[in-house]
């Protein structure tokens, strides 16, 4: 039971000059939702793939299911379930032939296939358009029905690459549904996601990915306290009391406050406990001074703001967002 | 006390798969990728009849526009020709399939679809197996198709059925070579826009200097030489002789063996073929 389902030693993977992984280790308990988090380029694609056989690492070793990846990768695939980060089903057949092709390749008798077909299209919301040509559904019907397409045989572990990239919020929440509808029957998730807020809603450990390793591993909460938990912005009415609302925010808090001056923002960092009492005593002291504030809130802290807090940068795919975090003197 | 409220049974723990023979996993999955390549080409079927559409027009051509100009000694006038010129075009129709199994192979590497085949316990042999069963029923559909119009246009098998039967049997012994050809080129070309025009330069002098049209002793020296040796000619002379057709003659030793030819020259290039086709699919799945 408390064997880890998936493991990963020292993985190394190098696309051409990158090192797509570089040392990446993981390992993830029988039954768990482990979302690996990170910016593009982290190498999310290349562990899954290596994960789920299709791709060779340069060394390490990886186990899924019990079985070695690269020793016996047939083993590994009779138990695993792929969803890739684009959508890997036949164009020109039909919604349907799709799934019943998939499942006969996974081992089910025709009948079985037939049946398992419908009822994955009746799941995925997809009954209407099963008779049609792939090439003409939209994005988030063929991400859907590549979802379906990893599940013609309920496997133990499912790998789910960026499931819901594209996806509409109904989309969205049909296919978080579906993870837990899945983990609730004993299925052991990977899935990777560049948003923390995604991660955070279904996944029991989130595994921060930067630059080929794994930099940190927790539950959200964790992470979060880590970097300081949540965010309180202040939002002034006026350029000139910037200064002063820093001094407030500092002052109760007890954190150094980031400003932002054209957007006329303070923010600071409060742990998810004493967030209110925190609001709550800044918004007072805001009020005794006579200082007008146009907006305050709680923030979640982003993939951002993680990655600031682990890496003292901002995330490879966000150079813009570096500056936003930098501490600038304000003068009252 | 009663439960108001019932949660759902949790599912019986996944079962380990059944682990089926190799073999009946490979005839399985052959057949599974067998009638996914036929479903692509009834869904989208304008590429299979632009490919029965090049042998048609040969025999207009051939048959009528120049079917006077073209008659010899060996054939008599036009009609005779026509008779002489049929089976030169069942083998052409076989020879320019090359072009569409070597663009669907082409194509199907570069789909993402791979991967997920890739991700899934099947036998990676279907891939192959199920195309080239798939070309097989093709052909099997493109030959009934030039058969019926070459019995319109006045050819007819003169032998017995049994020697029919045979002839078509050395055609699809081709085809089956061609199609291994077809894959051999698709993998090694990773662009399926290339790969379906570079037949046409391989297929047309092999089609031309070959006995389909014309008898070797009518080319100059050298080319006569090539067209005796041509595997197009060996299939093409069989099939003349097993249905009775008039053919090109000739007192060489290929000329007077032509079944036999046909029969060593596709397993030639089967053995050619075959074994780096395998190697370069292998690779590919890394
Ligand atoms: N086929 C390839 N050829 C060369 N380099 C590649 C290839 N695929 C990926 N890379 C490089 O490998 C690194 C990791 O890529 P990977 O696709 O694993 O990242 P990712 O975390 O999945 O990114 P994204 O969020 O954009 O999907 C990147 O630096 C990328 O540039
Ligand atoms: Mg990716």
């Amino acid at each position: 039971m408390d064997d880890p389902v998936i493991t990963a030693t020292a993985l190394r993977k190098r696309n051409g000059a990158t090192r797509a992984l570089d040392g990446f280790d993981l390992a993830v308990p029988r039954g768990a939702v482990l979302a690996l988090l990170g910016p593009n380029g982290a190498g999310k694609t290349t562990a899954v793939e290596i994960l789920a056989t299709l791709r060779r690492a340069d060394s390490g070793r990886a186990c899924v299911a019990g079985f070695d990846v690269a020793r016996e990768p047939d083993r590994v695939r009779e138990r695993i379930g792929l969803a890739g980060q684009y959508a890997a089903v036949d164009e020109l057949l039909t919604g349907r032939a799709n799934l019943v092709m998939f499942g006969r390749l996974n081992g089910l008798g025709a009948a079985a296939a037939r049946r398992r077909a419908d009822e994955l299209l009746e799941r995925f919301a997809l009954t209407e358009a099963a008779g049609r040509r792939v090439d003409g559904y939209s994005g988030g019907m063929r991400r859907r029905l590549d979802l379906a397409a990893s599940l013609t045989r309920d496997p133990q572990v499912l790998f789910l690459d960026e499931p819901t990239t594209g996806l509409d919020p109904r989309s969205r929440n049909g296919v978080w549904e579906s993870v837990r509808d899945l983990v609730g029957a004993g299925t052991t998730v990977l899935l990777t996601t560049q948003y923390l807020e995604e991660a955070d809603r279904l996944a029991d450990r989130i595994a921060v990915l930067d630059s080929g390793a794994v930099i940190a591993e927790g539950t959200a909460d964790e992470l979060k306290s880590r970097i300081g938990g949540d965010q309180i912005d202040v939002v002034a009415a006026g350029a000139g009391d910037l200064g002063a609302i820093a001094a407030v925010a500092a002052r109760i808090s007890g954190a150094s406050p980031q400003v932002r001056t054209d957007e006329r923002r303070v923010s600071v960092a409060v742990s998810v406990s004493a967030r209110i009492g925190v609001l709550g005593g800044i918004l007072r002291e805001l009020d005794a001074a006579g200082l007008e504030v146009e907006d305050i809130g709680v923030r979640r802290p982003t993939l951002d703001d993680v990655f600031l807090g682990l890496t003292g940068r901002a995330g490879a795919d966000a150079p813009a967002g570096a500056e936003r975090h930098e501490t600038e003197e304000v003068s009252a | 006390m009663t439960a108001t409220f019932d949660p759902p049974a949790p599912r019986a723990p996944v079962a380990a798969p059944d682990r089926p023979g190799r073999l009946s996993r490979a005839v399985v999955h052959g057949w599974v990728m067998t009638r996914r390549n036929l479903l692509h080409a009834v869904r989208s079927p304008a590429e299979p009849l632009l490919t029965l559409f090049i042998p048609l027009m040969m025999v207009l051509v051939f048959g009528f526009v120049f079917g006077e100009g073209m008659a010899h000694p060996g054939t008599g006038g036009a009609d005779g020709f026509r008779a002489f010129l049929m089976p030169g075009i069942f083998v052409m129709a076989m020879l320019y399939s090359v072009s569409a199994t070597a663009t669907g192979v082409s194509m199907d590497s570069s789909r993402a679809v791979i991967g997920r085949f890739r991700s899934m316990p099947m036998a990676a042999s279907a891939l192959l197996t199920g195309r080239a069963a798939a070309d097989m029923l093709r052909a099997l559909l493109e030959t009934a198709v030039l058969v019926g119009c070459g019995l319109l246009i006045g050819w007819r098998w003169e032998g017995t059925a049994v020697e029919a039967v045979q002839a078509i049997g050395l055609l699809l012994l081709f085809r089956f070579a061609m199609t291994w050809v077809g894959i051999y080129l698709g993998l090694v070309t990773s662009d399926p826009d290339v790969v379906g025009l570079i037949v046409y330069p391989l297929a047309f002098p092999l089609g031309v200097v070959s006995t389909t049209f014309t008898p070797p002793e009518l080319m100059p020296g050298v080319l006569g030489a090539v067209a005796e040796w041509n595997p197009v000619s060996s299939v093409v002379n069989a099939m003349r002789e097993l249905f009775g057709n008039p053919g090109v003659g000739g007192d060489s030793w290929v000329a007077a063996h032509p079944v036999l030819m046909a029969v060593l020259w596709p397993l030639a290039i089967l053995a050619v073929c075959v074994p780096p086709a395998l190697a370069r699919f292998r690779n590919l799945s890394r």
